[in-house]
């Protein structure tokens, strides 16, 4: 693969490819009037998101960095659970046993950032009371 | 009516001001009614044990409330806080607005700050020195500008017609919100197609609750979210339905689907949910700033927001309003700077709120000019609105800042509106959500607002954005349906959008696509200012551009007027002026261009029908008239002397072709003069024929009172003096040396 240089949608427009394979080119309106092509062909990849974080990390803002590579994690879950994965953490939402759940299947789906965010939460929420 | 006693008819007037229905209070610290600086805000202090932050500004990690926790583990760089915190403020705030140290650097040591110390430090900013900062912290090089495009009835196709105005006018992000929830799906939908007409790449976003606008992010049918609120106590966080690890999850569901997304706050929020815990506005805005840096958001809508009126009610608000947006900076964010509620009933107030930032710059001047009328703005009336887009235009090429908008005129802006709304309205039928006839289509292209569309709102809006969630419609779904229905360029354009989440390179801090879809980030374009001559410059196009404003009137225009009425009256010269022929007379010296280029004076009389009302007056009092040119001077004292000296009385009157008018004596010095009408556009009739009989009187020795002009409080410099410019070009053109010409006044038969 070529190197990849931000901005990508310039530099390699070729080379990034959705989830399911597609390049941005390949994602056409006639396509999509032929229906060959859906939403899903047009979800970013996680590899992307990283090399993302990477230019964020160059720049000076490593919180950024983190942000994106917790993206990256999410981009491989449907769109339900990651609303429902919002939705446990908002205060008095859940249990412990919920939230270690929902870690669980984080870590299930290769989400290790985002069930550490999730782990310290349940730290914090238990020792402030935000447990329902 | 008589005042009360003890008050005066000046103090009455006061009363009528839009200046006195503001409210403001005094500082109470213990509501956090204070800007700057509580009694009560915590020392500045950090402490680090083995990497790991135990202390942030007085209180220990045993203690930390869920801010401090979350500052401790992702925000504050624990290798930079002890060199961080050794820094004396006053030499740090003298690195934030001077050149010697690079902004990079600032970056660097703004890590290891607690919140404490960086309030503390912007404190101690004037305002100018928060601009200089200002200019030098913000992460992206060219400004740009974000709108409000709502209307209160949630209208689609105005939406549409209304973000292809806004785009047109040069806004790259574009925010709407609903009235009705359920609506938020369709309006939504409506805005994306019509942000895509007039240029690709503008920005959109749907406020609403926090989990429904990441659903319509989700579906593509929005491309960046800025409604993501943090808060800077405990308390409000919570009463916020959110944490900063919900938070943190929620910035990371939003980069997943290759969303742009920033965060808000501002001061006032916390006052108003009655959770300020006795802090100022500016520390518990220095807990949210650092907690978006922490949770990793790109960048922060900050500065008063909904707050702002909290904030402007106590001293100082609006240096602190100012040091939120420079705060946003420092950490490295991008600057979304508020100026989006209307502070203020006076239009002086609310200029002066946001003048300080135009004038330094940010990443978005406004996080929402209202780009529709203030009854439309659902958000409620931002601080300059459709109303004010002409006064923005004016002010931005007066100064040659970058405002980043551009005048348009209906030639432009009418049939982009129009296509917005057929397109809108052909995907609308296309999905099978809603229909719209012809008359309804044409209402919507010339409105100015909702109320020139239709009065009430029906339910069929909210069918169409439950329709839309329950059939799972997406931004895939629209572009079929643009191209089926033969919108191929809006087509294209949105699936751009849609392409676009694949690369991601709008994630990055700042980011916004240019009008030719290339990024303009702070990795692309990040500011370099660093004194006189560097950092963003508007180019000579750019300013060429700022400087064709509606109100801009080449000569040729200003003088349009006056061919129409050449002829009004024929001044025939007869030779060298006589020398003091009778006594009674008085002698009317015209200037030079006065009936021969000039025939229209600036209160739209002729100088014919002038010069005939001034020759009854005389002869009302029965004192014989003269008519002199005078051609070496055009200036009105000069004339009027000059044909005083001509006249057998030693009394004249002497007129430009303008329409000023004077009365003037011989034994008086050129400059002096007895009775003057300065304001020519104030000039009637009635006052030129007083103008005659008063010159006539004056010339029997008599005292008349002087001609009175009507009482006006409009300006009169700014409408009239680009055509004194045009007139008085035109008078000096006619000058010639050379002694008066008689004149032989005929008219027109």
């Amino acid at each position: 693969m070529a190197e990849l240089r931000y901005p990508l949608g310039e530099h390699n427009r070729a080379d990034v490819r959705s989830q399911t394979g597609k390049s941005a080119d390949e994602l056409t309106v006639a396509d999509i009037r032929a229906g060959t092509i859906t939403a899903a062909d047009a979800a970013v990849d996680p590899d992307t998101l990283r090399r993302q974080a990477e230019f964020a990390e160059r720049g000076g803002n490593p919180q950024l960095a983190d942000n994106l590579r917790r993206g990256a994690e999410l981009a491989l879950f449907s769109d339900d659970d990651v609303l429902r994965f919002y939705d446990a953490l908002r205060p008095g939402r859940s249990s412990v046993a919920e939230l270690q759940t929902i870690a669980a299947e984080l870590e299930a789906g290769a989400g290790t950032r985002c069930a550490a965010l999730v782990h310290e939460a349940i730290a914090h929420y238990t020792r402030r009371g935000l447990i329902s | 009516m008589e005042p009360a006693e003890g008050t005066s008819r000046r103090s009455a007037f006061y009363a009528t001001r839009t200046i006195s229905r503001d409210v403001v209070v005094p500082e109470y610290p213990e509501l956090g009614l204070i800007a700057f600086a509580s009694p009560n805000d915590p020392e500045p202090s950090i402490r680090v044990e083995n990497g790991r932050i135990v202390e942030i500004d007085g209180r220990t990690e045993a203690d930390f409330d869920l801010i401090d926790a979350f500052l401790a583990s992702h925000g504050i760089n624990p290798a930079v806080a002890e060199e961080a915190m050794a820094l004396d403020d006053l030499a740090f705030a003298r690195m934030l607005c001077g050149h010697d140290v690079p902004r990079t650097e600032i970056l660097r040591l703004v890590e290891g700050m607690t919140p404490a110390k960086v309030a503390r430090i912007l404190g101690l900013l004037s305002p100018l020195e928060l601009m200089q900062a200002m200019a030098k912290m913000r992460a992206r090089r060219t400004p740009s500008i974000q709108a409000h495009v709502t209307n209160r009835i949630d209208h689609p196709l105005l939406i549409a017609a209304d973000a292809a105005s806004a785009v047109a006018l040069g806004f790259r992000e574009l925010e709407t919100t609903v009235p009705v929830l359920r609506d938020a799906p369709l309006v939504a939908l409506a805005l994306l197609i019509g942000s895509q007409v007039p240029a690709p790449g503008a920005l959109t976003q749907c406020s609403v609750e926090e989990k429904t606008e990441l659903e319509l992010g989700l579906r593509g049918l929005t491309t960046y979210a800025e409604t993501v609120s943090v808060y800077g106590t405990e308390q409000v966080f919570l009463d916020g339905d959110d944490t900063p690890w919900s938070k943190a999850l929620l910035a990371s569901s939003y980069a997943s689907r290759g969303l742009k997304m920033r965060f808000t706050s501002g001061s006032g929020a916390e006052v108003l949910m009655g959770g300020a815990e006795g802090k100022s506005m500016l520390y518990l805005e220095a807990r949210c700033v650092a907690i978006t840096r922490a949770a990793g958001s790109q960048g922060t809508q900050n500065g008063g927001i909904d707050g702002i009126n909290v904030t402007g009610s106590v001293p100082n608000g609006m240096r602190e309003i100012l040091a939120e947006n420079v705060m946003a900076t420092l950490y490295g964010l991008e600057s979304c700077t508020g100026n989006d509620t209307q502070m203020s009933a006076s239009d002086i107030r609310r200029t002066a709120h946001t003048l300080p930032l135009l004038l330094a710059g940010s990443d978005f001047l406004f996080s929402g000019f209202g780009s529709i009328p203030s009854y439309d703005n659902t958000f409620g009336a931002s601080n300059f609105n459709a109303e004010d887009i002409d006064d923005y235009m004016m002010i931005q090429r007066d100064w040659g800042f970058e405002g980043v908008l551009r005048s348009q005129g209906d030639d432009t802006l009418l049939p982009l509106r129009r296509r917005a709304a057929e397109a809108c309205r052909a995907v609308l039928d296309e999905l099978d959500l809603m229909t719209f006839d012809d008359a309804e289509l044409e209402r919507v292209v010339t409105a100015h607002g909702s109320l020139d569309v239709s009065e009430h709102q029906t339910d069929e809006t909210a069918r169409a954005g439950d329709a839309i969630i329950e059939r799972e419609i997406t931004a895939v779904d629209v572009v079929r349906a643009l191209s089926i229905r033969g919108f191929e360029l809006e087509a294209e354009r949105v699936l751009e959008m849609t392409r676009q989440r694949l690369f991601g390179d709008h994630l990055q801090t700042s980011a916004i696509f240019a009008e030719d879809m290339s990024v303009l980030s702070a990795l692309t374009d990040p500011n370099d200012y660093a004194g006189p001559g560097t950092g963003y410059r508007p180019s000579s196009v750019r300013l060429d551009e700022m400087a064709r404003v509606r109100q801009e009137r080449s000569h040729v225009e200003l003088l349009a007027e006056q061919a129409p009425h050449a002829g009004c009256v024929v001044l025939t010269e007869r030779g060298p002026a006589a020398i003091r022929p009778r006594p009674d007379e008085v002698v009317i010296g015209i200037s030079p261009a006065f009936g021969v280029d000039v025939w229209l004076t600036l209160s739209g009389l002729t100088v014919g029908e002038a010069l005939r009302q001034i020759l009854a007056g005389i002869e009302e009092e029965g004192v014989h008239a003269r008519v002199v040119r005078v051609t070496h001077s055009l200036d009105l004292g000069m004339i009027g002397w000059t044909a005083a000296n001509l006249s057998g009385s030693g009394v004249a009157l002497g007129i430009q072709g303008k329409g000023t008018a004077l009365i003037h004596r011989a034994d008086l010095p050129t400059l002096a003069n007895l009775e003057l009408l300065s304001m020519a556009p104030l000039i009637d009739d009635s006052r030129y024929r007083l103008m005659g009989r008063n010159a006539a009187r004056h010339a029997r020795g008599e005292k008349p009172s002087p001609v009175l002009l009507p009482e006006s409080g409009e300006p009169m410099g700014p409408r009239y003096h680009a055509k004194v410019v045009a007139l008085i070009n035109r008078e000096s053109q006619c000058l010639r040396a050379g002694n008066p010409q008689e004149i032989e006044v005929t008219w027109p038969s």
